[in-house]
């Protein structure tokens, strides 16, 4: 239960802190960091625009899609405590009902009879297609070093003894952070404050949505980063108890949301047929680490 | 005895009274026997299924011996899904071959094969004589294959049928060969003793009869690279037929496989590793190319080749436990194939059956040429939603169930595992999540292209929903596959028995699914229980909040064009365009192409036909070279009445000396050793 109030308060600030560091990057003052949030509370404010090509599934697909991430939040733990439900491969449900969110986003698009959404639609079907096996090898990995296979007990036994079990971590963290940031379509990937519908992935895709549609699909975006950061705070927390462990959870949830901001400030958007490759790429990685996780748990031939 | 009498004697009686019959007759009574039928061995597989097998010897001719007849946990659990297929299958197809009504010989002819192919198939998990089963096989195999050929008037339609024809034939003789093998060893056609040929003879020897086993019901399964007959056959026969041959008769095949692992004695963890590799294989290739297919039907087809794959690790799983005495990975192996046996046949027949509602309302399959259905047909888009994310593994439906057991047995595997192995598990869970995306990316091509946006074609008639009787076998198929993905622990309890059989093999202490790390299950259920619920709540609000807000219609957001046209939409072609360049390699895509040209340009085109490497590789190209091969001996066949009794008196002539000259030699031999 504390995981999930503890995510949805670091929603809240994510990706306000993503903007504010990009700002003051590019020398500009930038919003507060809670303007994402007040964006949002004034979408729900809002009347709607449906296109005359849209049909039921336009409607219900927002809905879905937040619902999926709400749902993936609840396995998430924080620490000692449980997520609202575990259980053993609960990171198989975790990936599969974010599949679940992606193929309503994915169908909603495809509703509108755009081309361009269209466009967005074939991309975000084929990135997430190439992300998933990168998360089930390191999940996979972890599972095999601490014998236990579901988030909690994999974290919590997650003990950094050895110099190389903090290599596997760093990258473990990389890997999740770039997950993170192809699943909200974020720089290396997607450029989400691009101005042209050719370039775009998952802003493409929401071009029609307006009102309390869009704030769901907005609000579900800012809880997926902080899932994320929950993850990877939970890589590095062990057993510490709560009177630290919350505050540093904060601290890295900023941190982790300043590194996004920073990644943004200073990369360049790959190009679009280069991000097939680079999400590959995660996947050996992750079978790296798949590799020191044998040395470690001395399986190695 | 009395179950078996009327087993036989309704199909045949039946049989007798459709030819007669006016149309709605023959329609009541081909439903009534299949309901008949259905209900009769249902009730022996029930019984077996909680414990009480049913086992009768018949009197056979001298040739085949008696017919030993069983029902056991495992035939039980395929004739129930067998029955469900043919139920709901048959009740759907009285309504979709209305529109044939005015062919009434061939629909006669439609009938008789349905029941006859139905009582073949339940027939099939029964029999325990390997003679009685060639029969049921061939029974199977023609009746299926004259039931493709239903609209015969169209030559793909007879090319399909034909291929078929030959290739479930080249399976039989696999098939026949193994049969013979033992019989001639033996000197008994019963199943029996082809557990006690394997047990005394070697290693080597059983796992050569398996595989040639394997390669007879692989065929049938449709595993790669035996594939090639499913998309051709899938697309061409009725919709009900389709549904009833990916749903149940390519299981058939899987079923036959599970026998013979019970069968033979075997080196499980080699013959695992086999399946396991073969099925990724299959898997994956099956998914690959499905989201090339613009004919909706042959997308579904190459998509039984991926689910088969999906059945065919769980089997190559289960094997390498029962082969490393992990009783927890051959129980969930198994568990996890025959579970996603009933799922397939579920969310298939379903995907085929909307399929058909789309062709019975639009008369093509051509994804390129359809669109915007969801204003039309409402019901039919609910349906097939449902079915794609079943069959992509997404919860809270029944496909995710029966993955998520394959997924436990082998994190359960991992840990009690070294190098190879666990290279293994790693390049098994990356090919299942592949599967998963690629099957995800497809069935939202297929859902968005078909049934979403405007139409791309304007039709001559009215495209209209199906009449409710129609959809209603489809419905009760789509609660079905909630149900399963919202309570997985009934069926699983069920599967308790069959994989007892599999496990029994090695003594494995094996119970319950308990403490297999599948209380999983109730955990799942709560989270889809979650899901819903969220899902209801939010929309609950998102309505009151919306009733008080002003909503406008207006056009789609064209970056400021405001009038579009269905022709800017996405097609299915440019939805996958990227990953087929990404994965050029694995495909064989012909193109034809007329380019724009000049100042004032003229008509321009673009036509992509997907093929299949492997077929062109394995079937085109050495039946190329066969023909021409035999093309040398064409001088034989010369059309003169003379020569051809020539070649029967040579042939007379042969077949009676031939053994009398090797009678002579072999004296002779002898008379020379006596020297």
């Amino acid at each position: 239960m504390l995981s999930i109030i503890l995510i949805i308060l670091a929603a809240t600030f994510f990706t306000g802190i993503i903007i504010r560091t990009k700002s003051i990057a590019s020398g500009r003052k930038g919003p507060g960091i809670f303007q994402p949030i007040k964006d949002v509370i004034r979408l729900f404010k809002k009347g709607a625009v449906y296109s005359e090509t849209t049909s039921f599934v336009f409607r219900i697909a927002p809905t879905i899609y937040f619902s999926s991430v709400f749902v993936a939040m609840l396995v998430v733990p924080f620490g000692q405590s449980k997520g609202l439900i575990s259980f053993n491969g609960d990171f198989i449900f975790f990936a599969y009902v974010l599949g679940l969110g992606k193929f309503f986003s994915i169908i909603g698009a495809m509703d509108t009879g755009s081309s361009f959404e269209g466009m967005g639609a074939s991309r975000e079907a084929l990135y997430s297609m190439f992300a998933e096996p990168a998360f089930f090898i390191l999940m996979g990995s972890l599972a095999l070093l601490t014998g236990h296979t579901s988030f909690q007990e994999i974290f919590s036994t997650l003990h950094l003894g050895s110099s190389i079990s903090y290599a596997l971590a760093v990258l473990a963290a990389f890997v999740f952070l770039m997950i993170a940031m192809i699943e909200n379509s974020r720089m290396p990937l997607d450029d989400p404050k691009t101005h042209l519908e050719l370039t775009m992935v998952h802003e493409v895709m929401i071009l029609d949505n307006s009102g309390f549609d869009l704030g769901l699909i907005l609000t579900a975006g800012y809880l997926k980063f902080a899932i994320y950061g929950a993850i990877i705070f939970n890589l590095f927390s062990g057993t510490i108890s709560y009177e630290y462990a919350i505050p540093l959870f904060f601290v890295m949830q900023v941190f982790l949301a300043f590194l996004v901001g920073m990644i943004e400030s200073f990369m360049a958007r790959f190009r679009m047929n280069h991000n097939a490759q680079f999400i590959v790429v995660l996947s050996s990685v992750s079978l790296l680490i798949f590799f020191g996780a044998l040395m470690v748990s001395g399986k190695f031939i | 005895m009395n179950i078996v009498r009327g087993f036989i004697l309704i199909p045949f009686i039946a049989i007798c009274l459709i030819p007669f019959l006016k149309m709605k007759g023959k329609a009541i009574v081909v439903y009534a026997a299949v309901s008949l039928i259905a209900i009769l061995s249902s009730y022996v597989a029930f019984e077996a299924l909680t414990g009480q097998d049913f086992e009768l010897t018949l009197q056979g001719s001298f040739i085949s011996g008696n017919i030993n007849l069983q029902v056991d946990a495992l035939s039980a659990w395929f004739m129930l899904i067998i029955n469900f297929a043919f139920i709901s299958g048959g009740f759907y197809g009285l309504f979709y071959m209305n529109a044939y009504v005015d062919q009434p010989k061939n629909l006669s002819l439609h009938g008789v094969l349905f029941i006859l192919l139905h009582t073949a198939l339940v027939s099939l998990c029964v029999i325990q004589n390997s003679i009685a089963f060639l029969v049921a096989w061939e029974i199977m195999a023609l009746s299926a294959f004259l039931s493709i050929l239903f609209e015969h008037e169209k030559i793909a339609t007879v090319r399909a049928g034909i291929n078929y024809l030959i290739q479930s034939h080249i399976s039989i003789i696999f098939l026949m060969i193994g049969f013979i093998w033992v019989a001639s060893q033996t000197g008994s056609y019963d199943f029996s003793t082809i557990r006690s040929y394997s047990l005394t003879h070697s290693s080597a020897l059983s796992l050569m009869l398996f595989l040639i086993f394997f390669i007879g019901f692989a065929i049938k399964a449709g595993f790669v690279p035996f594939h090639t007959w499913l998309p051709y056959a899938h697309p061409a026969a009725p919709a009900h037929i389709s549904g009833i041959m990916s749903g149940v008769l390519i299981k058939i095949g899987i079923f036959g496989i599970l026998r013979m692992l019970l069968l033979i004695d075997l080196n499980y963890t080699t013959i695992g590793s086999f399946i396991l590799v073969i099925s990724i294989i299959s898997g994956i290739y099956g998914v690959m190319l499905a989201i090339l297919q613009h004919n909706l039907k042959k997308l579904l087809a190459y998509h039984s080749i991926e689910n088969i794959g999906i059945i065919g690790i769980g089997i190559g799983l289960g094997c390498i436990g029962l082969g490393t005495n992990n009783s927890v990975l051959c129980s969930l192996g198994f568990a996890g194939a025959l579970f996603h046996t009933l799922n397939h046949s579920l969310f298939k027949s379903l995907l085929f059956y909307t399929a058909g509602n789309v062709y019975h309302a639009t008369h093509t399959l051509d994804i390129e040429k359809l669109g915007g259905l969801v204003k039309k047909m409402p019901q039919t888009t609910i349906l097939f939603l449902i079915a794609a994310l079943a069959i992509s593994g997404l919860p809270p439906f029944n496909g995710f169930i029966s993955e998520f057991i394959l997924y436990t047995g082998m994190l359960s595997w991992m840990h009690n595992a070294f190098m190879v192995s666990l290279l293994g598990i790693v390049f098994t869970i990356t090919g299942l999540v592949l599967i998963g995306g690629l099957a995800m990316m497809c069935f939202t091509k297929a859902f968005g292209v078909v049934f979403l946006g405007n139409p791309r074609h304007s039709f001559h008639h009215e495209v209209k929903e199906v009449p409710f009787l129609q959809l209603l076998p489809l419905y009760a198929i789509a609660a079905f596959i909630i149900f399963i993905g919202l309570f997985p622990k009934i069926f699983l309890d069920l599967l308790i028995k069959p994989v007892q059989l599999f496990t029994n093999l090695h003594q494995l202490p094996f119970i319950s699914f308990r403490g297999n790390g599948i209380e999983a299950l109730l955990s799942i259920s709560r989270g889809s229980w979650y899901l819903i619920l969220l899902v209801l709540l939010l929309l609950g609000v998102r309505k009151l909040v919306l009733r008080k807000r002003t909503i406008t219609v207006s056009s789609t957001w064209n970056c400021g064009y405001t009038v579009p046209t269905a022709k800017i939409q996405y097609t299915a072609s440019s939805f996958v365009k990227t990953y087929s360049k990404l994965f050029d390699v694995f495909f064989l895509i012909f193109k034809k192409e007329k380019e724009v040209q000049g100042v004032f340009p003229t008509d321009a085109h673009l036509e992509t036909r997907p093929y299949d490497k492997l077929e062109k590789w394995l079937i085109d190209y050495p039946t190329t070279n066969f023909k021409l091969f035999l093309d040398r001996f064409r001088f034989f066949q010369n059309g003169k009445l003379q020569f051809y009794i020539l070649y029967g008196i040579i042939f007379i002539i042969a077949i009676i000396s031939i053994p009398l000259i090797y009678d002579q030699i072999i004296m002779f031999i002898e008379f020379l050793k006596q020297l």
